[in-house]
């Protein structure tokens, strides 16, 4: 568990969160980003881009 | 799997790992497939660099223009891409895949570009309302608008004057198709086609980004062909093809995606097609001959 950098609360992560994985707070809904593993750190994700797809 | 393609280095190009990566990640884990996770986001490259770095590049890079440029560096190194950055390129402009599609003779809505709001006035005064406007670049249904008469469009075009960059006021409109509440999402891997879903939703947009609910399509000789078809009219290798039924049923071809969105597709079809495997399965066989 790592805690949201918003709201503080605990988010689910695991032994095999990847570098650039996007996780879901499931307190406050925002978007974070894996920015390191071992141990997992995370940060709020970059807001989408104009040109993000498919 | 060949011995030698279990060799095979593969870079993952993705500066987000969504779960669609992640299930790409676990196949070529699965299938025992060498490979390196890229940030693109940390990528550089000397003009005259001309050293391959990997054997082939899976690209799932989820910014366009990010896309086509890491896809270019790959390919002045020497490192072959999937997809082409000739591929993201056709692929990512709503436009140039119009006029792949047409020069493939595939059937399509009614499309146009203005180069001027005035002249896209013009256009539609032939296509007639109601009209979509689209952007030139952009998924997930972002900024599509229903154009329902002369002065909603003159309206709408105001806003378009506005937007920054010069690109912005080329007018992308296609006449409005009135399908039943879906549309047909069917995945093309190397030229095969590996199956569809509906994708289902009120309104003009059914992207599962928005919310649309998928379930599985029966394939069809019709489908299979115009799916391959404008797969390899865009040169995608590995496509996401996009169709509507129009009122009498005929299929046609709204856009081709080079980087696969497939879980609303998996969650249709269940472990009946894993979409994953078959990328990975197709990615390491090419790198291997590369």
């Amino acid at each position: 568990m790592t805690a949201c950098p918003i709201c503080e609360s605990s988010v689910e992560t695991s032994d095999t969160s990847r570098l650039s994985e996007i996780v879901e707070c499931a307190d406050c809904r925002s978007e974070l980003e894996v920015v390191a593993v071992g141990p997992v750190m995370l940060a709020v994700a970059p807001e989408a881009e104009e040109d993000w797809g498919q | 799997m060949s011995g030698q393609s279990r060799q095979v280095a593969v870079a993952v190009l993705a500066s987000q790992v969504r779960l669609d990566e992640r299930r790409l990640f676990d196949a070529m884990e699965r299938q025992g497939v060498r490979f390196q996770h890229v940030d693109p986001r940390e990528m550089w490259s000397f003009a005259d660099e001309r050293l391959p770095r990997w054997r082939g590049v899976l690209n799932r890079e989820i910014g366009q223009v990010r896309a086509l440029y890491a896809a270019r560096i790959c390919e002045a190194l020497g490192t072959p891409v999937l997809n082409s950055a000739a591929a993201i390129q056709v692929c990512g402009d709503k436009w140039q895949t119009s006029q792949a599609l047409a020069a493939a003779n595939l059937p399509a809505p009614r499309t146009v570009l203005g180069l001027t709001p005035e002249a896209a006035l013009a256009a539609l005064a032939q296509i007639g309302y109601p009209a979509l406007i689209k952007p030139l670049v952009g998924s997930w249904g972002r900024l599509i608008v229903t154009l329902r008469d002369e002065q909603m469009a003159e309206d709408v075009f105001d806003y378009v004057r506005a937007l920054p960059g010069p690109q912005s006021h080329l007018i992308y409109v296609q006449e409005l198709i009135a399908k039943p509440g879906r549309d047909i999402r069917a995945i093309v891997v190397g030229g095969e086609f590996i199956g569809a879903v509906y994708r289902i939703a009120e309104g003009t947009r059914t992207n599962v980004a928005l919310g649309a609910r998928t379930r599985p399509c029966p394939e069809s000789a019709e489908l299979t062909k115009l799916a391959v078809a404008a797969a390899a009219a865009t040169g995608a290798d590995i496509a996401a093809v996009d169709l509507i039924e129009d009122e009498d049923g005929r299929l046609l071809l709204i856009e081709v995606n080079h980087r696969v969105e497939f879980s609303g597709f998996q969650q249709a079809v269940g472990d009946r097609v894993d979409v994953a495997g078959r990328i990975v399965e197709y990615v390491a066989t090419r790198s291997a001959q590369w």
